[in-house]
């Protein structure tokens, strides 16, 4: 092998706070061969970020590298002044940043910010960096790219932005690409599209990728090779194709267990039948605008759920699946159709009566963090519904309260904390106790789980099933993530700008697909590789 | 640099203190709060207990000692009575924090109570309120207050409800706005959706969790208020003489200016040194959200 283009020696990236400095990263060590793609691949805090800052040297300013060499083409760079690092930024190394709404500067066009890489390193003829931004936009499969360089990054989607920060970042033809989480924030079928134009744009120009990924479906279709970190120290490196087969790390072989898109494809088995649960007919929400046509969210939605079972609804941004569920917990008041929950009309129920109802359906929110009051403590959090509906007796609650903490997993210690002091997944317990502290029928799940690392969400997704069979409960599960659908519901409805194109039991749905959208979605599923090659 | 204990800390564990516990916590305590502490105490302690830090008295004067100049035996000078100017600088004290504390209380209760009406009920009422506080702040300050005070008569506690009146609508706006935050997040809809009341809610919730940056803007006010009632003794709009307030001492100090200079500096200095330190109290509250 011939030198490779970039080499981590080593490295050891520390953090001050305060009085103290936390080593982050622990003598991480690998190399990118000139047109190859690595992925690291961990979960949070397992320092792939921090590594990814390191190379392209824009650690926070309390970051500092205490060992280790950064080498590009055999040159050490990690002890380079910013001001030296520029010249390369850009040129030899660019960064696609995760999140591509905080990305770009809102009050300048587009065609300015992707011109801007080109001033900077040194072109100075207006028109034709003009030329070139346009150039590139089209490149990057923007339509209408002369319309595009005029516009604001507000009028354009998540996508569409993501597409034009890659346009930045292949200007310069750099010869490596760093890109942190470039499609997290995206839906599924726009993540496919953008991680196919990376692949296009490596093919094309032999860069090399340096793939930062929670998503180890995402790095087993995309990488060459695999370096999975843990705690900020690497537990595997391999290819991909042998690193999937046969990890020879625990946790790696851990990580490839949890991960929904790699594990083994079963269906739930068919429900027995029962009662209804939840039966929603030709929901209708429109939104009121003044001036203009009301827009109309959900389209004739109609679906049942039987009890003890769970339905799950998917679908990407702008789907209409959050107006459906909320309007089905009683947040929203659907224009027309109606919503039976447990044999009561829910669109009808108003004030005192619908607080009551309240009892028999219950939320859980996508952001455990936003949905607990700061404020709080967990016992509080968990105690208030009790309250709420009138139960007196302090040593009843802390009763109750204790009992079901023990069951979500919280240990004793933890329920004098606030939310702050906790972390992702033990926030999740917390809210699904609060939700279940009053024995609802349905409990109603809106990505709750889309926000936690892979290891976590096997551990929520696998307490909410026993939770399901201790307590008969109905779930209804909105997500975008068809992996997790696949592993735990029964029915699920498709939807697509508001109208529902496919419904009925997971295994027909998935195996046998009737509309192009619900097959655009499976395809678009990570991990197929990784099939191919089992 | 620390380098020398960062790198023996980093060598026995990821954990490292980078220095010897105290000597880290002295260099984090910032000198110029500590120095602000310093000072509002020192001014709480003469408001409570003036006579430890004088013999002489605040009003009754001594003929032969007038208009002296600062020296050991009176430390800042007299006045043209003979009074011992620090001793009615240490009396007048109670006058102008008693005077800022009503006024803040006033603006505080007053205000927030319009802004959580108006950030929590909406439409119509919140409409109504909120373009009272637009008239509110539409008048200038002093005008405002000279008015209050001419309807209320003159006095030290008038003074500051004039002053308290016009920081209404601050912190009207203020706590609206964060009412209207905390009320459209996710945790105060999922109180609604356990089963919560609507007054439950808002005293459970909304209340404790928009209420944290009105305290910081009641600290920062504070300063303001104690110049504001200042400015209004200077004017002869507050307490009447011989009380010492300390706008009042900067205003009959003016006469002598040409000849006793220190009858309005230190006074002067006095009020900047409180108002500053304030100041700076309220922007560490703020800033340790």
């Amino acid at each position: 092998m011939t030198t490779p283009l970039l080499s981590v020696e080593n490295l050891s990236v520390a953090y001050r706070e305060g009085d103290h400095t936390a080593r982050v990263t622990h003598e991480v060590s690998f190399a990118i061969a000139p047109g190859e793609v690595v992925a690291l691949v961990g979960e949070s805090g397992s320092g792939k970020t921090t590594t990814a800052q390191a190379v392209i040297g824009l650690l926070p300013e309390n970051g500092r590298i205490e060992t280790g060499a950064i080498r590009l083409n055999g040159e050490d760079i990690s002890r380079w002044s910013g001001k030296r690092l520029d010249v390369i930024r850009g040129r030899q190394i660019s960064l696609i940043p995760q999140d591509p709404t905080s990305s770009l500067n809102p009050v300048r066009t587009v065609g300015a910010q992707v011109g801007e890489i080109l001033r900077i390193h040194g072109e100075r003829d207006r028109s034709l960096i003009e030329a070139r931004v346009i150039e590139l936009l089209g490149r990057v499969g923007l339509s209408d790219p002369e319309l595009r360089a005029r516009q604001y990054p507000h009028e354009l989607s998540g996508g569409m932005k993501q597409r034009v920060l890659i346009a930045t970042a292949i200007a310069l033809k750099p010869q490596l690409i760093i890109a942190d989480e470039p499609t997290s924030a995206l839906d599924v079928t726009v993540q496919r599209r953008i991680l196919d134009l990376i692949d296009e744009l490596r093919r094309e120009n032999g860069t090399a990728v340096l793939l930062v990924t929670h998503d180890l479906g995402v790095a087993a279709d995309r990488a060459d090779r695999i370096v999975v970190l843990q705690g900020g120290r690497i537990q595997e490196t391999g290819e991909t194709a042998s690193l999937l087969a046969s990890p020879r790390s625990p946790y790696a072989r851990r990580l490839l267990a949890d991960a929904p898109s790699l594990s083994a494809r079963t269906f739930r088995a068919a429900p027995a039948p029962g009662e209804d649960a939840i039966i929603v007919d030709n929901l209708v929400h429109e939104y009121q605008s003044s001036g203009r046509e009301p827009f109309r969210a959900v389209d004739s939605v109609s679906f049942t759920v039987r009890a003890g079972t769970t339905h799950a609804i998917v679908g990407e941004s702008g789907s209409g699946k959050t107006t459906t569920v909320r309007d089905i917990v009683g947040f929203g008041r659907p224009t027309a159709g109606a919503i039976r929950i447990a044999g009561t009309d829910i669109s009808a129920l108003k004030g005192e009566a619908l607080r009551k109802f309240r009892q028999t359906i219950q939320l859980v929110y996508q952001n455990p963090f936003s949905s607990l009051d700061p404020r709080q403590t967990v016992f509080g959090i968990v105690e208030e519904p009790l309250i709420n509906f009138g139960e007196r007796d302090a040593a009843v609650r802390a009763q109750k309260v204790n009992a079901l903490l023990e069951r979500v997993g919280l240990p004793e210690a933890l329920r004098k904390r606030r939310p702050r002091a906790l972390s992702g997944g033990q926030r999740q317990r917390v809210a699904i106790a609060r939700a279940l502290i009053l024995d609802p029928k349905v409990l109603v799940l809106d990505e709750a789980v889309s926000a936690l690392d892979v290891t976590v969400q096997a551990q929520i997704l696998k307490l909410l099933d026993e939770l399901q069979k201790e307590r008969g409960l109905t779930y209804l599960f909105v997500s975008h993530d068809l992996a997790v659908v696949r592993q735990i519901s029964d029915t699920v409805s498709v939807l697509h700008n508001g109208q529902q194109v496919e419904a009925g039991s997971v295994e027909d749905v998935f195996l046998r697909p009737q509309s192009d959208y619900t097959r655009e979605l499976i395809d678009a599923i990570p991990g197929k590789r990784s099939h191919a090659l089992a | 640099m620390s380098s020398i204990g960062t790198v023996d800390g980093l060598a026995s564990a990821s954990h490292g203190r980078t220095a010897s516990g105290l000597g880290a916590r002295l260099r984090r305590l910032q000198p110029g709060l500590v120095l602000a502490w310093i000072v509002i105490a020192i001014v709480v302690l003469f408001a409570l207990f003036p006579q430890l830090f004088t013999s002489y008295s605040p009003v009754q004067g001594v003929p032969v000692e007038k208009l002296k100049a600062p020296s050991a035996l009176h430390i800042l000078g007299t006045d043209a009575l003979g009074r011992d100017l620090f001793t009615r600088i240490v009396y007048g004290a109670v006058h102008s924090l008693t005077g800022a504390f009503v006024a803040v209380a006033v603006g505080l209760v007053v205000g927030t109570a319009f802004g959580v009406i108006a950030g929590s009920t909406g439409g119509i009422v919140e409409d109504g309120i909120m373009r009272l506080v637009d008239v509110l702040l539409s008048i200038p300050g002093l005008l405002l207050m000279l008015s209050i005070i001419i309807l209320l008569g003159f006095g030290t506690v008038n003074a500051a409800i004039a002053v308290g009146i016009t920081s209404v609508a601050a912190f009207a706006r203020l706590s609206r706005s964060e009412v209207v935050r905390v009320r459209r997040s996710e945790y105060v809809e999922a109180a609604f959706g356990s089963g919560g009341t609507f007054l439950a809610v808002l005293w459970r919730h909304v209340l404790p969790n928009s209420l944290v940056s009105v305290l910081g803007f009641a600290a920062l006010q504070f300063g303001g208020a104690i110049l504001a009632i200042s400015t209004l003794g200077f004017l002869g709009y507050g307490a009447p003489p011989p009380t010492p307030e300390w706008g009042l001492l900067i205003a009959e100090g003016r006469n002598y200016i040409g000849t006793a200079w220190w009858l309005t500096t230190a006074p002067g200095i006095v009020v900047v040194l409180v108002v500053l330190s304030a100041n700076r109290i309220s922007q560490s509250l703020g800033g340790r959200k």
